[in-house]
C-alpha cells in the first residue's frame, strides 16, 4: 500500500500512509485509538473507499470494493467482534454464503468435512456441529479465522484477536499464527498488547494521528522507543525530557487517605489492582490508550461491577454496585467520551451543570430555576466557559466548554474524590490550561483527584504520585522526583525481561 | 432578482409555531366554511357549541397524551394505554352494576362514585407500573413491554366483564362524562385540571430535568446519578393513571363498558399529539403545552371532517394528510430542503 490517504467529514483519518506485508510475516499494526489502524484495515478490505494512493497485491493494482472482493482477492479479515452468528453450528458459520451444493440440496456432509479441514488447519479437532454461541470465545475466534481462511487467503488481517482471551488462550492462537505464517500466509495483527507484539511480530508498522510513522523490525525497536513513537515523540527527546517538579511527594505521607482500594478488578476489564487517594492529592492513572486506565476508573465508580476486591471511601466501604451508590460515597465521575458520556445534548448548559446535584438531591428536593441559574452563571465565570448564556443547548458549545461544563457539573454535586478521564482530550491549548488549573485549585481546596491522561506532561505537571497500566494491569506506581514523563515511559516498557535491559541502556 | 426564502421554512421557528398555525388554518377554514362554527350559546347555564364539543371530545385524547408525552420523552413508547382505557372502564362499570360473573362482584363499594373512581384508577396506576417496571427493571424494550399490555389487557377487560358489554344507570359516575362544572363540560375540566397536574408534576419537580437528560442521553444521566429506573417506573405509572382517568370518562360518557372498543387505536393518537406538539419519539424534551395543542389539532381536524360531512371511507386520508403537512414542516431537514429548492426557483 502506497501513499493511502483517506478522509472523513472534518478529519484526515489516513494521510500518505504506506504499508508492506510480506509473504510469510506477521506484522504488527501499532498505534494508539484514532491513529488510523482500523482505517487503513477497512480500505485494504474494501469496507472504505480510498481518497488517494494505491494498493498493490502481488504487484498488480488491486481496487477491492467490498469485503467480499477482498476476500476473493485474498485478502480476509478477523474483526474485533467476533461476527460469528451465535445458533449455527462451527461448520455452518465457517462455510456460510458458500456452502457446498448437490442437487440443488445443501451437501451437509461435504459442509462438516471442509469445516473440519479448515478447523485442522488451525491444529484444532472438534466437533464442528456444536453450535458456537456455547463454545468459549477462544474457539469462536479459532472458528472465525477458519472462516476467513476457508477461501484462499493470501493475507490475513487479525483486528484485536486477544482482547477478550486469557493469557492461554492467546498463547494457543499465537501457536496457530506461526503456523499461517509458516504456511506463507502474510498476517497483519493489531492489538494493543506490546508483550503480544514482541512475543510474535516481525515487523512493526507505527501510525499516529493517521500519518506513518515508520516501519520496523520488532528486533531492532526497544520497547521504550516502540511507546515513544506510539505517542508520537522523539526517543532522544524523551531521554531529555526533564521531570517538571519535584512534587509533593513529602507531604503525601502525612495526608489523610480519603480512597483505597484492594484488589478491585473484573474479568476482561482490568485485573485486580489497589489504589490509594488522599485528600488533597492528585493521583494519575498513566498507561497506554487500551491499557485499562477507563476500565480501572469505571469500576471505581460503579459504571461496570467488579467482581473481586473492595473500595473504602471516607467511612463507607464495600465494591460499589452503581454510580448513583458511588456518588452518594462522595465520588465523581468525568468520562472520556465526553458526547456519549458525558453531555445531555438538548438541554441548556444550565441544566447540564445542575444535573449531578440535582440527582443527588433527589426527585423532591428541586433546585429552583433561580438557585440553577446562579450556580451555572457562577461557572461559568469562574471557570470562563464561553457560551452566549446559560440557556444555550450544550451541544453548541465547543469541546473545551463542554468539557468546562462537565467539570462544573461535579464542582456544584461538591464531591469528595473527582476521577477525570481524558478531561483534556480534543480541546485547546487554552481550555487545556484552565482545566490544569481548575484541578490545582480542587486539590488545594482539598479534594481528592484522580487523574486519567494520555498526555504525559499534564500527568507530569498535575499528579503528585502515578499508577501505570499495561495491558490491562496495573504494573507500578510512581511518586515524587520519580513522576516523569521518562520514567512513564520506562515503566510502561520496561519489567518484562525482553524490553527492560534494551530500555535501561538507552535511558 | 433573489428573493430570500421565506422565513417559515428556513429558520427555525418556535417550537408551538407550526402546530398552532395548522390549528389556526383549519379553524379559519371552518369559519369561512360552516357559519356558525364559532357560535358559542349558553343553554340552562351550560355551554354548548362546535367549539365546545372539541375541547369536550378532546379531553380523552388529551389526558392520554399527557402520559404519553413524558413517556416519549425517556425515550419510550406506551402501546397500552388504549387497552387500559378499557379496563379501568370494564372495572368501573363492573363495580357499578356488579354483573354475574364480575371477577370483583364481592367488592360492594354501596355505589359511591369517589369509591369506585379510586379503585378504577388503581387498576390503571398498576396496569401503568406495570409497564414501568417491565421497562424499568426487565430492561424490556417499551415498545415490545407496552404491546403486551397493548394486547392482553383488552382480554382483561373482556374478563372482568365477562365479554359482556356492560350498561349502567348511576347519575353520580355519569357526571364524569356528561356533566357540566362552571358552564363547561366536566370532562374539560377534569383534563384541564390533570394538565396542571402534569405541568406541575414535570416542571414542579426535578422530575422534568431527569426525563429529558434520561430520554437524551442515558448514559451520561446515569453517569450523573439520575436514578433512571425510579424515572421510567413514575412516568409509565403517570400515563397509566392518565389512561385510567380517560377510560373513566369514556364509561361514563356512553353509560356502558365495551372491551372491545373503548379507547381502541387512541394510543396513536396519543402519541400523534405529542410528536405534533414537538415532543421527539426519540426521547429528550418534551413540550406540554405543544402537546395541548397537538391533541386540539387532532380533535378539531376529527370534528371538522365530522361535520362537513366528508365520505366516512376518506376520513382517516384526510387526517393523515393534514398530520403528514405538520409534521414535515416541523422536520428541520424537510425545512432545510424545502428552503434549498425555493430559493433556487426563486433565483
Amino acid at each position: 500500500m502506497r501513499g493511502i490517504r483517506r478522509a472523513f467529514p472534518g478529519v484526515l483519518a489516513l494521510d500518505g500512509v504506506d504499508f508492506t506485508l510480506r509473504a510469510g510475516e506477521v506484522h504488527a499494526l501499532m498505534g494508539e485509538n484514532g491513529a488510523g489502524k482500523s482505517t487503513l484495515v477497512k480500505v485494504l478490505t474494501g469496507v472504505h473507499p480510498r481518497d488517494g494512493g494505491e494498493v498493490r497485491l502481488n504487484g498488480s493494482l488491486i481496487h477491492p470494493a467490498s469485503p467480499q472482493d477482498a476476500q476473493a482477492l485474498g485478502i480476509s479479515t478477523v474483526y474485533q467482534e467476533v461476527n460469528l452468528i451465535p445458533g449455527l453450528s462451527a461448520a455452518e458459520n465457517i462455510m456460510l454464503g458458500r456452502l457446498p451444493r448437490r442437487w440443488g440440496r445443501i451437501d451437509w456432509g461435504a459442509v462438516n468435512r471442509r469445516a473440519e479441514l479448515a478447523m485442522g488447519r488451525l491444529g484444532l479437532d472438534l466437533d464442528v456441529t456444536q453450535p458456537v454461541g456455547s463454545c468459549s470465545i477462544a474457539i469462536q475466534q479459532m472458528t472465525a479465522i477458519a472462516r476467513a481462511l476457508d477461501v484462499q487467503a493470501k493475507a490475513l488481517i487479525l483486528d484485536e484477536p486477544t482482547s477478550s482471551l486469557d493469557a492461554q488462550e492467546a498463547q494457543n492462537l499465537f501457536s496457530v499464527i506461526r503456523k499461517l505464517r509458516d504456511d506463507g500466509l502474510g498476517i497483519v495483527f493489531i492489538t494493543h498488547f506490546l508483550g503480544q507484539v514482541y512475543d510474535i511480530a516481525d515487523r512493526i508498522t507505527v501510525l499516529r494521528n493517521g500519518k506513518l510513522v515508520g516501519e520496523y523490525e520488532t528486533a531492532s525497536l526497544p520497547r521504550l522507543e516502540l511507546v515513544a513513537r506510539m505517542m508520537g515523540r522523539d526517543p532522544d527527546e524523551v531521554a531529555a525530557l526533564e521531570s517538571a517538579r519535584p512534587a509533593d511527594a513529602a507531604k503525601t505521607e502525612e495526608r489523610k487517605p480519603f480512597l483505597s482500594v484492594r484488589g478491585l478488578g473484573r474479568r476482561g476489564s482490568i485485573r485486580p489492582f489497589d489504589l490509594e487517594v488522599a485528600q488533597g492529592e492528585v493521583v494519575g492513572l498513566a498507561g497506554l490508550l487500551g491499557s485499562g486506565r477507563t476500565e480501572a476508573a469505571r469500576l471505581l465508580f460503579g459504571a461496570d461491577r467488579a467482581e473481586t476486591g473492595s473500595v473504602t471511601a471516607g467511612d463507607r466501604s464495600g465494591v460499589p454496585g452503581s454510580c448513583r451508590q458511588a456518588i452518594a460515597w462522595g465520588l465523581g465521575f468525568c468520562p472520556e467520551d465526553r458526547k456519549a458520556e458525558g453531555i445531555v445534548p438538548d438541554l441548556s448548559v444550565r441544566e447540564n451543570i445542575a444535573l449531578a446535584l440535582q440527582a443527588r438531591r433527589g426527585v423532591l428536593r428541586r433546585l429552583s430555576r433561580k438557585q440553577q441559574t446562579e450556580i451555572a452563571d457562577r461557572y461559568i465565570r469562574e471557570l470562563s466557559i464561553v457560551t452566549p448564556d446559560a440557556e444555550t443547548p450544550i451541544r453548541s458549545l465547543s469541546g473545551g466548554n463542554q468539557q468546562k461544563a462537565l467539570l462544573a457539573r461535579w464542582l456544584a454535586a461538591d464531591p469528595r474524590l473527582l476521577i477525570l478521564d481524558e478531561p483534556t482530550r480534543g480541546i485547546d491549548v487554552g481550555a487545556k490550561f484552565e482545566v490544569a488549573k481548575a484541578i490545582e485549585e480542587l486539590r488545594a481546596a482539598g479534594m481528592a483527584i484522580l487523574f486519567v491522561s494520555s498526555e504525559l506532561e499534564e500527568v507530569v505537571r498535575s499528579c503528585g504520585r502515578v499508577a501505570v497500566l499495561r495491558d490491562r494491569e496495573k504494573i507500578g506506581e510512581l511518586a515524587g522526583p520519580d513522576v516523569s514523563a521518562q520514567g512513564i515511559m520506562a515503566t510502561i516498557a520496561g519489567s518484562q525481561p525482553k524490553g527492560s535491559t534494551e530500555a535501561e541502556v538507552r535511558l | 432578482m433573489k428573493r430570500p426564502a421565506p422565513r417559515l421554512l428556513t429558520s427555525s421557528p418556535p417550537r408551538l409555531l407550526m402546530p398552532l398555525a395548522a390549528l389556526a388554518l383549519v379553524l379559519l377554514y371552518d369559519a369561512l366554511t360552516m357559519p356558525g362554527f364559532f357560535h358559542v350559546e349558553m343553554r340552562d347555564g351550560h355551554l354548548f357549541g362546535s367549539l365546545v364539543d372539541i375541547l369536550n371530545r378532546g379531553a380523552p385524547v388529551l389526558l392520554l397524551a399527557l402520559g404519553m408525552t413524558l413517556v416519549l420523552s425517556t425515550g419510550g413508547v406506551d402501546l397500552s394505554v388504549g387497552a387500559v382505557m378499557a379496563i379501568t372502564g370494564a372495572m368501573a362499570a363492573g363495580l357499578i352494576a356488579r354483573p354475574e360473573g364480575f371477577v370483583l362482584a364481592g367488592l360492594d363499594l354501596h355505589g359511591s362514585a369517589p369509591a369506585i373512581v379510586a379503585v378504577s384508577l388503581v387498576a390503571g396506576l398498576a396496569a401503568g407500573l406495570f409497564n414501568g417496571a417491565l421497562v424499568a427493571f426487565a430492561d424490556v424494550q417499551p415498545i415490545v413491554a407496552t404491546l403486551i399490555l397493548m394486547v392482553a389487557g383488552r382480554g382483561v377487560a373482556q374478563l372482568l366483564t365477562a365479554g359482556q358489554i356492560i350498561t349502567f344507570e348511576h347519575p353520580g359516575f355519569q357526571f364524569l362524562g356528561s356533566g357540566f362544572v362552571a358552564g363547561l363540560p366536566f370532562p374539560v375540566t377534569v383534563a384541564a385540571a390533570m394538565f396542571l397536574v402534569t405541568a406541575a408534576l414535570s416542571r414542579g419537580t426535578a422530575l422534568g430535568l431527569f426525563v429529558e437528560a434520561v430520554g437524551d442521553n442515558p448514559t451520561a444521566s446515569r453517569f450523573a446519578g439520575v436514578n433512571a429506573r425510579m424515572v421510567k417506573l413514575l412516568v409509565y405509572g403517570f400515563c397509566g393513571l392518565c389512561a385510567g382517568i380517560a377510560g373513566l370518562i369514556g364509561t361514563a360518557d356512553i353509560k356502558a363498558a365495551d372491551a372491545n372498543n373503548a379507547g381502541l387505536y387512541m394510543e396513536l393518537d396519543a402519541i400523534l399529539a405529542a410528536a405534533i406538539g414537538g415532543t421527539s419519539l426519540s426521547g429528550g424534551r418534551f413540550y406540554l403545552s405543544g402537546t395541548l395543542v397537538g391533541a386540539l389539532l387532532l380533535q378539531t381536524l376529527t370534528t371538522t371532517i365530522l361535520t362537513k360531512g366528508v365520505p366516512p371511507v376518506l376520513t382517516l386520508v384526510v387526517k393523515a394528510a393534514v398530520v403528514v403537512a405538520v409534521c414535515l414542516l416541523q422536520s428541520p431537514k424537510f425545512r432545510a430542503v424545502a428552503g434549498r429548492r425555493f430559493r433556487r426557483e426563486a433565483a
